[in-house]
């Protein structure tokens, strides 16, 4: 920084690189891996780590598509290690171009999986519960077995046919105490 | 098609920077390519890899015994298309393309609550 020489050096590379970038039509890239060697060997090695892990995400999430023995299952193998997989294979772009760009536009689509993900597992799984997708025959419990009414497709926080037990009962308590009140009246 | 101009930069830099170290951090069959910071191959067994996971979730999408499985199946395609979508930006030299899994995205969720939406109401009686 202090050495002038050192400075006219790195204008220069900057021209060259401004110059670079002009001329060639996808110099953006090229101009990136030209500045330095140092951060970008990191950087590129850290895109090629996120590429193969991502990948390798990818891979088991479709195994487990594939495998698992419920649309349960398979929905929840494919938000979470795929959203994982995306989000590392996104993140390439960034550190391969050591753009900052590239990274709003990773971190964009990083966000809105993250956001949208979730939201769509959930909506696949309540529409599949609904449908009466078969449930796998191990599973343990089913927390929501006829909690949701069959008409409203609205979810109730106890069993339907409790609930509606409950509330004759209810009828039944409060008519029974209207009449003793009334008998003693 | 900048090919021969990445790889002269690259293998300036690498000298620059010493291969020591990115031979010692790769495995002994990309070293070389390391060392050259011409990490095309890996790029590329990348997108052999998810090649292979959006077969098999092509299988389940033809398999899928019910209609929930094959949506699930189209929603982990468009997960890895984006996927592969970033990889080919990388091994064409074009952050740009980028964008296209911005919209991909968008798109994949909207088609994923519309099918959802499809799903429940067709089994309300």
């Amino acid at each position: 920084m202090m050495d002038p020489a050192m400075l006219n050096e790195s204008v220069a590379a900057a021209l060259g690189a401004l110059a670079l970038a002009a001329d060639a039509p996808d110099a953006y890239a090229t101009a990136a891996t030209a500045d330095s060697g140092g951060p970008t060997i990191f950087l590129e090695l850290l895109a090629a780590t996120l590429a193969v892990v991502g990948s390798i995400f990818c891979l088991l999430a479709s195994i487990g598509t594939l495998r698992f023995p419920d649309v349960y299952t398979r929905m929840q193998a494919a938000t979470k290690a795929g959203t994982l997989g995306v989000g590392c294979l996104v993140f390439t772009v960034p550190a391969h171009f050591a753009s900052v760009g590239a990274f709003a536009e990773a971190i964009l689509v990083l966000a809105f999986f993250f956001l949208t993900a979730p939201v769509a597992g959930h909506l696949i799984g309540r529409a599949a519960y609904l449908a009466g997708s078969p449930i796998w025959a191990k599973t343990q419990r089913d927390e929501l077995r006829g909690c949701y009414c069959k008409e409203t497709h609205l979810l109730h926080p106890i069993p339907m046919a409790q609930l509606d037990a409950l509330e004759s009962e209810a009828a039944g308590s409060t008519e029974g105490s209207r009449s003793a009140t009334k008998s003693a009246g | 098609m900048s090919a021969p101009e990445t790889t002269t930069t690259d293998t300036q830099s690498a000298a620059a920077s010493g291969d020591t170290l990115a031979s010692m951090l790769t495995p002994s069959e990309v070293t070389g390519d390391f060392a050259g910071l011409s990490t095309a191959p890996i790029y590329e067994i990348a997108l052999a890899i998810l090649g292979l996971a959006t077969l098999l979730t092509a299988i389940r999408l033809l398999r899928g015994p019910t209609l929930p499985d094959r949506v699930v199946a189209v929603d982990q395609l468009g997960f890895f298309a984006v996927g592969a979508i970033a990889l080919y930006a990388v091994l064409t030299a074009k952050p740009v393309l980028l964008s296209v899994g911005i919209v991909m995205a968008l798109i994949l969720f909207l088609g994923t609550a519309a099918f959802a939406m499809f799903i429940e109401r067709r089994a309300r009686p």
